[in-house]
This record gives C-alpha cells, structure tokens and sequence, in this order.
C-alpha cells in the first residue's frame, strides 16, 4: 500500500506540487513572522545590552503615568541634582553622574528639514564624557551653551559637519534653536548608532533647561560600583537610602525591560503576521481540499480496482492520508525554509529603515519550526480527509463502469452551509453587539470564520445561477459558451476555487468599509464642526508627533484678518488613579466658536489654573459634575487637584478632558501639536496662509494648511493602514490564484479527450484557449462577486456596531469594488495562460486514439 | 496496388505510397509499409484487417490527425501532407466529419448543440433544410434537448453520425463506430450511414474488424502487416469472412 501510495504520489507530483504550493506560503508566513520578531527581539536585547553596559546601577523617577508601548513612549519625571550627591554617599558607590536623556531632540538636516525617525527616539542628552564605548570620531566636547556634539550616523544623515551651525528642536523648545557642532561621535565596534538611535549631547545646563524644561534636574542617575561590590548589592543599597519613590535598577536590568517593553510591541506585530498566515492557510486549506479532491475523482478506477483485489476502505483513506501527510511535509520544510529567508530579508529591512539597527545573526526560534509543522501537516491532512473519505466509499464495481460520476445533489452541504453560515451570524451579532462576555474580538474572529466556511459551503448551490450569468457575457463566442459550460460542470470544484478567492477579496473589501466609513465619517464629522480655515500641524512619521513653537500662536494672533487662534496640547494623565487622555487649549474661549463647543453645564470659556473642563460622556461615566474635584497626576510635577468649572458636549472630535494651558508644561511633550486659526469674515485664506507659512520657519516639523488639506492629511495615515491591509492579504490571493491555475489544469487534464474531439471537429488552437480563458474568468470573478458580498456585509456590520463609536457613514467603496472584480477577470487570465497553453498542445490523436 | 474504380480523378481522399514508422531503434514499429488508396466519392469503403495491422493509423494519417513518415495524403482538391496547425484545423471544418468508437460527445452540449458543435465552431449557419433530413434520418427528433448522459449508447453514436454529416464535409472518416455497441444498435448506425451515402451521395472511410459491419460498405480494402492485401467490391459478411480467413492462414504460413 505504501509503495502504491509513493507511486501515485509522484506520478500526479505536478498537481500536487501546485497545491502544496499553497501550504508552502502559508508556512513560509509563519515561520517568517517567527524568525522576524525573534531576530528583531535579540537584536533589541543586544542594542539595549550595549546601550546600558557601562552602567552598574541606574536611578530615575517611578513613572507616573504608565504608557504602554501603543500609546507611545514612557516619559519619567525628573530627578533633582541634589539626589546626586545622596547617592554619592551611598557606601560602595564608586561615582554617581547625573544624566539628561530625554527624547524630542531634533535636528534639521542642511535641506531645512528636521532628521526623521521611524521609531528609535531622537535623544537629548548632557556630555558626561568619552567611554569605553563612546568615543568621539572628529573634535571636542561640547562646552559653551551653544555648542553640541552629535552622533556619526545622525551627522550623515543631517549632512552637517563639524564646524557648521546646525539648528535643533528640542523637547521645551519648537523654535529652532542654532549650534555650533563642535563634535561627532561613534560607538566602539565602528558603530555609528546604537540601534538607529540619534544623539545630540549638550551641555549639562542647556541639556537641562531644553531637555527637561527646569534648571538643576536630571533624567536619571548612572552609579559605578566601588571593586568588589556586586551590581545587586548597590543596587539594594542605593535603594533602600533613597526610600520607595525611584526605580533603582542595575544596568542589566534596565536593559531587559527596555528591551521587553519593545518586544511587547513586536509580539504584538507577530500576532497581526500570524493572524494574516491564518488566513492565507484558510484559503490554502480550500486548495487543498479541491486538489485532493479531484484527484481521488480522477482515481476512482484505480481505486476501485484496489478495492476489487482486496483493499479496505481503511486502507484506501490510509493512502490517501499518507499522500497529504507527504505533502504537507514537504511543504511545511520548504515553506520553513522560506519563512527563514522571509523573515530574514524583512529583519534587514527593518533594520535599514529603523536607521541602521545592527541585527543579531538570524535564529529559527522552536516556535518557529514547531509552527511551521504543526501547521503544515495538520492543515494538508484535515483538508484531505473529506476526499479520503470519499474515496474510501468508491465502490468496486466502479472498476468496470465507465467513470460517470453522477452529479450528487447538493441538499446536503447546502443545508450544512446554511447551518454554519447561521452560527457565524449569530457569532458575529453577539461579538459585534458586545455581548460575547470579554471575548469580543475572538468571537468575532469566530464568526468571520464560520461565515466564509458557511457562505463556501453555500456556494455550490449559488454558483448554478450566478456562473450561468456571469457565463451568459461570454456566450456569443462557442469557445466562450464552451467555457461557461465548463465552469458550471462542476459546481462543487468551481465554488470551492471560488470560494478561495472570496476569502481574500472578502477580507480587504470588509476593511476598505470599515476605514472609508471610518475615513468618511471623521471627515464630514471635522467638515462640520471645525470652524477653522487654516490648520498647524505635521506629519507624523515616528512615535513622537511634530510639534511647534507656541510662540507662533500669538504672532498669527496679530495678523490682520486673524480672529482666533486656539493651540491643542495633548497627554496621558491620570486622573484619580485612571489613566485618561488630557488636552489643553490656549485659548479656552475659542473653543466654542472653533470646535462649536456646547456647554451642557457649568461655564466653557474660560478656565482657572486650577479648574478643567469634561466632555459630558466622560463626565457621566467618571460621575463627575460641574464642582467635582479631581486628582490629576500629569507626567511631570506633583499631583495636583482639579475643580471641574464645566461640562462640554460630547463629540467625536471632543478631548475627554481639557485642562488650562499652564498645565501643558508637565505633558510628556510640553509643546503645541495643532494650531487652529479662524479668520475673519471676508478674509482671504490665500492672504494669511503665507504669513503663517513665514512665522513657521524656525518650526520645521509642520506647516499650516488650510482646513480641507487638513483633515486629508488627518484620515491619510487610515489609507496607509489599509494599504498594509491589502498588501498583507494579497497574498491570500496569491494563493487563490494558484487555486484557479491547479483547478483549471485539473480540468484540462481530465478533459483530454474532449478537448482532443473538439479539436478534430475543428476548434482552432486559439479557441481552445479562449474557452480554458473564459473559464477561468468566470471563476475568478464569480469569487470576486462572493468576496465583494460577503466583505460588504461584514464592513457594514462592523460599521453598525460602531455606530456609537462615531461612525456614522456607511460608506461602500464603489469604485474599488469595481477595481477587484477587474482585477479578479485579470486573475482569471492570467490563471489561464498555462493550463490554456497546456490545453491547446494537446495532440488531437493522442487524445482521442487513446483505449 | 491499382485502384479498380478509382479512375475518374474524382477520389474524396487518396494516400500515395504512404509510410508510417512509430519510435526508432529497437522500438521502431512500421505501421504503414506504403500504402496508395483511393477513396471514391460518395461511396462506403470500410478498412478490414486484424488488430494491430495499421487500420487506425492508416485513417489517422489520412484525416490529417497523424503526420505520414513519407509519402503524401490529399483530402479533395487539398493535400494534407505538410499542412500546419491551422491549415489542418480549417480542414477538419470544412472538409473531414469523425466519428469514433468512443467517447464522441461533449457531456455539457445537448444533442442538438453537439450535433452543430462543428457549424458553430467554424462560425457557420445550417442549411435547414439539410439539418431536418439529418435529423430525420437519424431519428432523434425527441431527443434534442438530451444531453448525452441522457441517451444510449446506440443514440449517442446516431448523434455523432449526424454531427458529422450536418457540415456536408467531403469525407467521413469512422473508427470502429459501433465497436462499443449491441449487434441491434451497431445495425441502426451502419444502415443509417450506409443510407447517407446512398441517398446524399456522402463518401464514408470506415475502419472496422468486424465483417458484419464492413459487409453494409461498398468496397472493403483489406489490410495486414501495414499493407493493403486485398479488396472485394459490394461485399457481403461470408466473402468478407473468407478473405479473413484466407489472410490469417497466409499470414501464419508467412511466419
Ligand atoms: N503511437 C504509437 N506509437 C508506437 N506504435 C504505435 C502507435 N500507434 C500504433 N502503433 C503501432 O502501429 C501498429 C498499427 O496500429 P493501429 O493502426 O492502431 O492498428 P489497428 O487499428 O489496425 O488495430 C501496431 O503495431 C501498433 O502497436
Ligand atoms: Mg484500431
């Protein structure tokens, strides 16, 4: 049985190797998003290791307000300078530097533009002095108030050298500020950067003052352990004298949960890999299905005949199980191996764009190959064993009958179809609705599935109707009624091809609903309520967004034809021990004519230093009125008590929480992010647009753009999300393609001999491929035609359920509905080209001269 | 071998010395060993022989579906010999009708659609007129809109004898058409093409082994070993027998 098994199993090897193809990309998604986060993982450890080698122990401020790695970067509150001198004294303590470390130090390049980061931060630090790992390449320190050295790879960067004035923005200053680089340094080890990470070192005063907002401060404490005291040991020590308010740590230490609040975000990043694998096996799971299917079809003699000399259908599902075992492995080592390179190739890019991260050498970490297998085998053997199955129940007799296997009726799977399809709509509905009890996304996730099985299950019966219209475009040529005929010939094999292409198509239609209604929504949303003609703002490109001098916000307040001029600070606080997301407004009084605030209770124009406003959502559910007092910890500076004075209404665009201005100086970032000027009435946009440009020049990180412009630039980073979306489920459609290839050269195969009759009745080589083309095109776009279905009803229901959330538009993408079902007729063409070329050479005696 | 009748220049098709080999070195099968035949218009001819004496290769070769070693194959006015792709495709439209002992319909058309499969191809329009006759002759008129799983073997085969002549094509060209069928529906075929060339004038080359079959043709053209031997004019089963016999008898003195 083996033997036979082996046998048949490289005698069918180029259908096979189509379909475990399939698997091959799943796997290779796996893996490489394995290999990926693990080698980015251990590079981080190793930049992080390096970074904080020199350091025995390590003294800062407990943060006050914890961000995770989402909300963006942990800010702590200074240390004062004194604290220096108590740690000093600290027996075992060799020596105690105080240190400003701080990011928000940006330096504008000699194009005039500021030095971007993709994520490492752009640090602010005081010379402390060369080391045995920082080593200055070209000049000196830095030792006048206007003079900084900066790092190799950040001076390439910038294209500055030593000597040239170089303007830098820094954390308490958005106005451009000139030095004179004085230096540039490098790592030990011909390093430029450590992990991409920019530098700029100051003077310890002016490090202080820019850096950290206040005189006499410090991020934090670095300790040197006098010989033969251990790490720990001062690390105890130091902390026990200084009492519970510092987080002491040893180097070591600061390095691993540096390092691990980084790989939070890239396990992260591997779930959302993992989950886009999981819809690529779907469709490979289809695939699969279909080939096993057919061949077993295709076998049925053969089969019978096993059956007629003595197999068991035990033994027959046997051999077709230990088929799909051969090919999933097969396919799990191949797609392993290509993870390896995947994961390897998009480590390097990563890399190259985090501005040169040195990578550790690539590991294939056990979850990796395990992943790798599991996945492989286990996906190639369930989708086999519904053809095992089958073929197990092939009669004997079907040896000598001629192979017509009737058409089985389709009540069955349809009634199973609608089954499941049920489940998965009430999965959805309770996920959706919320009352899946705390398991919200996974029922949803649940659902989703359920739904493409059940809706493939369905297809069967669907695709009757649906191809023999679709067909009904192409039937004015025979080749093409000919292959319309095809594509209906088998509903089962047609919907499960189809079906596999609706998964993908189905998934990046529901998400382009979703973000164009979201998109749609924020937008007429901002249309409405932003009574502002000219916007302040930048691009965010990393973790920090652009900000600007607050400066200029009275100097457009002076500009003729300027009316108001309101500038918004944003900030994680926490209030009465809640983390809640605080803004602050320069000009509180604006906020009703800009934003066309409401007060539902209390007073909103104007703000005391110790009174803030609420949104009436926030207020309800915080149970706070107009008199309630708050306890509100900022990320700097002490708590502080807070008088609510008044109540906004809520909107979609309304901040929770809006505090006085004064209060901005204790935000992680103490400077203004948007700007929002009203003109006017008559004023012309055109006429105050370029003064505004010319007070931005010394804040580079943004520019004002008029209102439209604006809110184009807001919803923009939705459009990046959802091409990361599509490229990611591009794939799935890949292998949906190779689907379409492997059914279609199937088909041709089992046709031979009717191909072979109609060439000798005269169908002319060219013909014959426009038949095989059409009845790819008709699967193709019929899948398209269930995707596009399928994931609109998805988007909308998603868009229903968040109605309360805001979005309020559906919003159904027309035009790229249209561009998938193009696209799935290109597919459909392009899937044909090999079977159709296989499909015309055949030899018109050989097909039909043959038994 | 001089053909008797074949002296009007009016053959429907014609192979002139015409050498087939299969494979080469120790494989090489000589199907043909230079075979020259003429098959006259509007007549039956049947090709007898044993298994295995060249009788599908000589009709394959003839139709244009197989290339000839050496020498040259006409259908008509055309020679087949040398023909590409598309000159062979044009003339299997308009010249050549098959029909073969199996396997001759395409499941997916109804009988009707298989039976003007070749016109539409060929993006032609029936002559009404003649496609009633076909039909009528064929008597399927109550089973058009079957589709061939629909129908017997016997019908199947009467469908594709009508698809075959519904283009009028100079020749039909039939390999073992009722090699699949009972003795009573392997009698309906052949009556019904022995009757379209008796009152259409249709010319018909049919390869067969069994002597039954080949007494409803006109002329019986013996083969054996790749080489024409023999050839009865209006035969019947016992004189198709016995040159069998006489053949089998030589052929085993021969070895
Ligand atoms: N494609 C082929 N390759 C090799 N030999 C072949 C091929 N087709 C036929 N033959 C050989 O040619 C000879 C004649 O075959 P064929 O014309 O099919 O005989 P018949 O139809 O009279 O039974 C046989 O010996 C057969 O084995
Ligand atoms: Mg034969």
């Amino acid at each position: 049985m083996f033997r036979a098994t082996l046998k048949s199993l490289l005698a069918r090897k180029v259908r096979l190797i189509l379909s475990g193809l399939a698997v091959v990309l799943g796997v290779m998604f796996v893996s490489g998003a394995f290999v990926l986060t693990d080698t980015l993982g251990r590079s981080f450890d190793s930049v992080f290791a390096d970074g904080f080698s020199e350091i025995d122990v390590n003294v800062a401020a407990k943060p006050k307000v914890q961000v995770n790695e989402m909300e963006g970067e942990q800010t702590v509150a200074p240390l004062p300078a004194a604290l220096v001198d108590r740690v000093k004294q600290v027996p075992g303590a060799a020596s105690a530097t105080g240190v400003v470390n701080a990011d928000g130090a940006r330096v504008i390049g000699s194009n005039g533009k500021v030095v971007t980061s993709f994520g490492p931060p752009q640090l602010g630090e005081n010379w402390t002095g060369e080391s045995e790992l920082l080593k200055l390449r070209e000049g000196r320190a830095p030792q006048a108030e206007d003079e900084i050295v900066i790092n190799k790879a950040l001076a390439t960067a910038a294209k500055v050298q030593v000597g040239q004035k170089v303007g830098v923005l820094t954390a308490f200053e958005s106005k451009k500020r000139d030095f004179t680089l004085v230096g540039v340094f490098g790592y030990s080890g011909d390093r430029d950067s450590i992990g991409g990470v920019n530098e700029v070192f100051f003077t310890t005063p002016v490090a202080q003052r820019l850096m950290l907002g206040e005189p006499d401060v410090f991020s934090s404490i670095t300790v040197q352990a006098a010989d033969g005291v251990s790490d720990e040991k001062l690390r105890d020590d130091v902390a026990r004298t200084l009492g519970a308010d510092f987080e002491v740590k040893t180097g070591e230490q600061v390095a691993a949960d540096a390092s691990a609040s980084l790989k939070e975000g890239l396990s992260f990043f591997n779930k959302i890999l993992l989950g886009f694998a999981a819809v690529a096996l779907l469709v490979g799971t289809f695939l699969i299905l279909n080939t096993f299917s057919i061949i077993v079809a295709q076998r049925t003699r053969e089969l019978a005949l096993m059956r007629a000399i003595g197999a068991s259908g035990r033994q027959i599902i046997g051999s077709v199980v230990l088929e799909a075992i051969a090919v999933g492995l097969i396919a799990s080592v191949l797609g392993l191996a290509a993870g390896i390179g995947v994961g390897a190739l998009l480590a390097y890019l990563f890399g190259k764009l985090a501005g040169g991260l040195t990578l550790a050498g690539i590991g294939v970490p056990a979850a990796a190959v395990i992943g790798s297998f599991a996945v492989g085998l286990v996906i190639t053997v369930v989708a086999a064993l519904l053809p095992a199955l089958r073929a197990s129940r092939i009669p004997p007799i079907a040896a000598m009958q001629d192979v017509a296997t009737p058409d089985r009726p389709l009540t069955k799977i349809t009634v199973a179809g609608s089954l499941v399809t049920g489940i998965g709509a009430v999965l959805l509905f309770l996920g959706l609705s919320g009352n899946a009890g705390g398991q919200t996304l996974s029922t949803i996730l649940g659902g989703v599935l359920f739904a493409f099985i059940g809706v493939a299950l369905l297809t069967p019966l669907i695709s009757r109707p649906v191809v023999s219209l679709l067909g009904a475009i192409f039937s004015w040529s025979v080749p093409g009624k000919l292959g319309r005929l095809n594509s209906g010939r088998n509903p089962r094999r047609t919907a499960i091809t189809a079906a596999a292409l609706m998964v993908g198509i189905a998934l990046v239609t529901g998400v382009t609903v979703i973000l164009d209604s979201a998109k749609g929504s924020i937008s007429a949303l901002a249309q409405d309520t932003i009574k502002a003609e000219l916007v302040i703002a930048g691009q965010q490109g990393g973790p920090r967004p652009p900000t600007f001098d607050p400066g200029v916000l009275d100097q457009a307040k002076a500009l003729p034809g300027v009316r108001l001029v309101d500038g918004e600070y944003g900030d994680m606080a926490r209030i009465d021990g809640e983390g809640t997301w605080v803004a602050a407004s320069s000009d509180v009084a604006s906020l009703r004519q800009i934003f066309g605030a409401k007060p539902t209770a209390g007073d909103i124009d104007r703000l005391g230093p110790t009174q803030m406003l609420a949104s009436s959502d926030t207020a309800t559910s915080r149970g706070w009125s107009v008199g309630s007092t708050v306890n509100v910890q900022l990320t700097r500076g002490e708590a502080r008590t807070y008088t609510i004075s008044g109540i906004y209404e809520s909107s979609q665009l309304t901040n929770p929480v809006t505090l006085p201005v004064t209060a901005a100086k204790d935000f992680a970032i103490p400077q203004p992010i948007q700007g929002f000027i009203q003109l006017d009435p008559g004023t012309r946009v055109s006429d105050v647009q370029p003064q505004v440009e010319a007070l931005l020049a010394d804040s580079p990180e943004v520019s004002v753009a008029d209102r439209d412009a604006f809110i184009k630039q807001q919803t923009s980073s939705l459009d990046g999300l959802l091409t990361m979306i599509q490229i990611l489920l591009a794939l799935a459609i890949v292998i949906a393609v190779l689907g379409i290839i492997n059914t279609l050269a199937l088909s041709v195969l089992e046709r031979t001999r009717e191909l072979g009759l109609l060439r000798a009745i005269g169908l002319r080589r060219s013909q014959t491929m426009g038949m095989i083309t059409v009845e790819a095109v008709v699967i193709s776009v019929f899948g398209a035609l269930l995707g596009v279905v399928v994931g609109t009803g998805l988007g909308a229901a998603v868009v229903e359920a968040l109605k309360d959330e805001g979005i309020t538009d559906l919003i159904l993408p027309w035009g790229q509905m249209g561009v998938f079902l193009g696209l799935a007729a290109i597919i459909g063409v392009v899937a044909a080209v090999l079977p159709a070329v296989r499909a015309a050479r055949i030899n018109v005696l050989g097909a039909i001269a043959h038994d | 071998m001089t053909a008797t009748v074949g002296q009007q220049a009016q053959a429907a098709a014609r192979a002139n010395d015409v050498w087939k080999v299969y494979g080469s070195g120790e494989a090489q099968v000589v199907a043909l060993r230079g075979v020259s035949a003429e098959f006259e218009r509007g007549r039956f001819t049947a090709i007898m022989g044993p298994s295995g004496s060249g009788k599908s290769t000589l009709m394959h070769c003839l139709a244009g579906l197989d290339s000839v070693t050496r020498g040259t194959v006409s259908i008509g006015e055309t020679t087949v010999t040398g023909l590409g792709d598309a000159g062979l495709t044009k003339l299997r439209r308009d010249k050549v009708g098959f029909i073969f002992q199996q396997f001759n319909l395409l499941p997916t058309l109804t009988a009707k659609e298989n039976i003007l499969l070749p016109l539409s191809i060929a993006g032609r329009k029936p002559d009404p007129a003649w496609y009633d006759t076909v039909i009528e002759t064929v008597g399927l008129k109550d089973r058009l809109d079957h589709r061939p799983a629909q129908l017997s073997g016997g019908q199947q085969q009467r469908v594709a004898c009508a698809r075959a002549l519904v283009s009028r094509p100079e020749v039909i060209f039939a390999d073992e058409p009722t090699g699949n069928l009972d003795s009573r529906s392997g009698a309906e075929v052949l009556n019904f093409l022995r009757n379209s060339v008796r009152e259409h004038g249709q010319t018909i080359v049919m390869v067969t082994h069994d002597p039954t079959a080949a007494a409803y043709a006109d002329r019986v053209v013996f083969l054996a070993d790749g080489e024409i031997v023999s050839e009865l004019i209006e035969p019947t089963a016992e004189t198709v027998l016995d040159t069998m016999k006489k053949l089998d008898t030589a052929a085993e003195v021969g070895n």
